[in-house]
């Protein structure tokens, strides 16, 4: 049986040299973070729990709009940009929340806390893995909605590509801070949409503004272009603001 | 250099103080025994020790460095209550990804090394849900050697162990303190803390009410300490 | 002595409002377009700021307790965003008012009393936030993060509903339809601010001491417990 060893170098590791340290600051920050998206979404992807439940959610929301609007109808034209982030919001509430409620259940929090990972480092990773699992449940909703409510999305695809992944960033940012926020209390799942939501409006407006012009036909140009220019204002600021916070919000 | 020194720490919770002025150090090498009753304050040192936690007051300094710096994290393992570890996650895959959050340069060898070390080599690849409660606490203890911290801090660590994590945690305790670790475990579990322990520390009410060498009377009859200096 | 303070502060509210009041109805004439209910905008507008100035102050000294972790920045926060969102009640009450009266409907989705609204929303979450955590540090330091996002998030709210509205247009809630104030309208409306400053104060004051005497009780609780 291998024994401990007796010194530091015959582990082979030095802990953050120096030399390492000053070489790459920001690409350690990176693959520390990218260690922590990769754990994520292996984790996710093992059990699909949160990806599957998130996934029929919108998949049922949407089938309740049928009931509430006329699907042929104008009017849907004039919405569809709303109901669609609507439906990215609620689902996408699922994801986020299990974002750092999957840390507590063996005390691993504690754990990753107390590793040498910044903690801005901890939350660039979370919010990386969140981003990837919402793009991706977002991109079925879409596909689904295409197919449910008859709307071409594929016209003006890119610019739409870009809107959401713009809007997806700043419902990513703010819900994995506030998750991490969220943690410990225990209307969790209850506080959690009830705090994220009124504070993205502003980018939810200009999500859907975009959103619902692209898929009525309508390139991104003159006039909306100032929408773009408030989700990349708001997603620039609130980033900042969230790895500012980050070690306030982990460390009691 | 002290390997630990705590300096006019104060934890309030809201106005009540859990801990008030504590004050001392620890020789690099020692293995400190902290016993308390529930309540006294120990998980929340401990928890402060780690970084895991901020002190209203005072400042803690492990290897001459802030607790919460880089360098010092690196040097630390903790082992709490919980396991620390991922259900989803193999054994292999637990051990590898905290290998590299502690930049180790070949985690994967030494996530072998630690699970031949704790018995679960032949477990290596399953998923820790399916592990039994003694594999899983295992593990765990695998996890806080991991990377050869140089400051050991456990809460509790004997509590909920069955008898073949016991002997793995005390072999490698022996080992560590060998090769001049230093220890520090909160327990109620006096005798198998008092026999590793060079040092002792009682907490009470949130203060130090004694913190010295381990004497032969507190391991001849454990009831000593807190007849005399605690709550009796 | 704080006592006396706050006592002489809220005589000089009450005497303030209660001449406002008269000035206000017995003084000014009817508006032109309105009728009588446009007196309702000397307390709809100072009102609203009151509001906005108040959730700015309460982010203010939620970071000043993240850096200094003394509770009573934390208490002063907690006062000046729960006043905050009563003028902020008060503000979309009178503005659901004057909207009947005027346009005939409750509400009309109009960039302010939206942007009002939205801030509302945000800072509700705060106060429940609150409710929701025992533990006094740990309420104190999550509020604060809060208040710092929706502080920040305020001035985004306004100026995003407000191009909003500039691409679909609804009418506005003012009494600026000729164009401006008479002068003596709006000294009257800064008289009122005052008044309502006061009226502010001593409430963020008698907040403070209430909140300073439960967390006593809390920590009394805690000492009782752990013996």
């Amino acid at each position: 049986m291998a024994s401990l060893p007796k010194t530091q170098s015959e582990v082979g590791h030095q802990g953050l040299s120096a030399t390492r340290k000053t070489r790459n600051p920001l690409g350690l920050f990176f693959r520390q973070a990218l260690t922590i998206t990769a754990k994520d979404l292996r984790s996710e992807l093992r059990t699909k729990e949160a990806l599957n439940a998130s996934v029929a959610f919108s998949l049922v929301i949407l089938v309740l709009f049928s009931f509430a609007f006329d699907p042929g109808s104008e009017e849907l034209q004039e919405i569809s940009g709303g109901l669609l982030w609507l439906v990215f919001i609620f689902a996408g509430a699922l994801v986020l929340n299990r974002s750092f409620a999957r840390e507590m259940q063996n005390d691993c929090l504690d754990a990753l806390v107390s590793s040498p990972v910044p903690t801005s480092a901890l939350f660039v990773g979370k919010a990386l893995a969140n981003y990837v699992l919402l793009m991706a449940i977002e991109f079925v909703g879409l596909v689904a909605f295409g197919f449910f409510y008859n709307v071409r999305w594929l016209e003006h695809f890119w610019p739409l590509l870009m809107v959401m992944a713009l809007g997806t960033w700043a419902l990513t940012v703010i819900g994995t801070v506030f998750s991490a926020l969220t943690v410990n209390l225990r209307l969790r799942e209850l506080m959690l949409p009830t705090l994220v939501y009124p504070l993205l409006i502003p980018a939810l407006m200009a999500a859907i503004t975009l959103t619902t012009d692209l898929l009525a036909g309508t390139p991104i140009a003159g006039d909306n272009q100032i929408w773009v220019r408030v989700l990349v204002a708001f997603d620039v600021i609130f980033t900042a603001v969230a790895l500012a916070m980050m070690d306030t919000v982990l460390l009691g | 250099m002290n390997a630990l020194e705590i300096e006019g720490v104060w934890k309030y919770y809201g106005d009540f103080p859990a801990l008030r002025d504590i004050n001392f150090s620890i020789t690099p090498g020692s293995t400190v025994a902290l016993l308390g009753r529930n309540g006294a304050g120990k998980t929340t040192l401990l928890r402060i020790i780690a970084g895991l936690s901020k002190p209203t007051q005072g400042k803690v300094r492990i290897q001459g460095s802030d607790a919460r710096a880089e360098e010092t994290r690196s040097r630390i393992g903790i082992l709490g209550h919980g396991i620390s570890l991922y259900d989803e996650l193999s054994a292999t895959e637990n051990l590898v990804l905290f290998g590299k959050l502690y930049g180790l340069d070949e985690p994967r060898k030494r996530a072998h090394q630690l699970l031949e070390r704790t018995g679960l080599d032949r477990v290596r690849d399953g998923l820790v849900r399916e592990f039994s409660r003694g594999m899983r606490q295992r593990l765990a203890v695998a996890r806080a050697f991991l990377h050869d911290p140089e400051v050991l801090l456990f809460d509790e660590p004997f509590t909920a162990l069955d008898d073949r994590a016991i002997a793995v945690l005390q072999s490698l305790l022996a080992e560590a303190h060998a090769a001049g670790r230093t220890i520090v475990m909160s327990t109620h579990q006096l005798r198998e803390a008092l026999e590793l322990a060079t040092h002792v520390a009682l907490i009470r009410r949130g203060q130090i009410a004694y913190a010295g060498e381990r004497l032969q009377q507190m391991v001849d009859d454990t009831g000593w300490l807190y007849r005399t200096y605690g709550e009796g | 002595m704080r006592e006396k303070f706050v006592y002489s502060l809220a005589a000089v509210a009450a005497a303030l409002l209660s001449w406002n009041i008269y000035r206000i109805f017995m003084q000014l004439p009817d508006e032109l377009n309105q009728g009588a209910i446009w007196r309702i905008f000397y307390f709809h507008v100072p009102a609203a700021m009151l509001a906005l100035s108040g959730f700015g102050i309460g982010m203010i000294f939620g970071l000043i307790y993240l850096f200094t972790n003394n509770f009573r920045y934390d208490a002063i926060a907690e006062g000046v965003i729960e006043v905050s969102l009563v003028f902020a009640a008060v503000n979309l009450i009178t503005g659901s008012i004057w909207a009947r009266i005027i346009w005939g409907v409750w509400w009309a989705w109009d960039a302010r009393l939206t942007s009002m609204l939205v801030c509302w929303l945000i800072f509700a979450g705060y106060l429940m936030l609150r409710r929701a955590v025992q533990e006094p540090t740990e309420r104190a330091r999550l509020s604060a993060v809060v208040s710092v996002f929706g502080g920040i998030d305020v001035v985004i709210v306004w100026k995003s509903i407000e191009w909003w509205r500039t691409q679909h247009p609804a009418p506005v809630l003012s009494i600026r339809d000729g164009g401006g104030m008479a002068p003596g309208m709006e000294a009257v409306m800064y008289w009122n601010l005052l008044a309502l400053l006061c009226l502010a104060i001593v409430l963020v004051m008698v907040r403070m001491r209430q909140s300073g005497v439960s967390r006593e009780i809390d920590s009394l609780r805690r000492l009782v417990h752990s013996y």
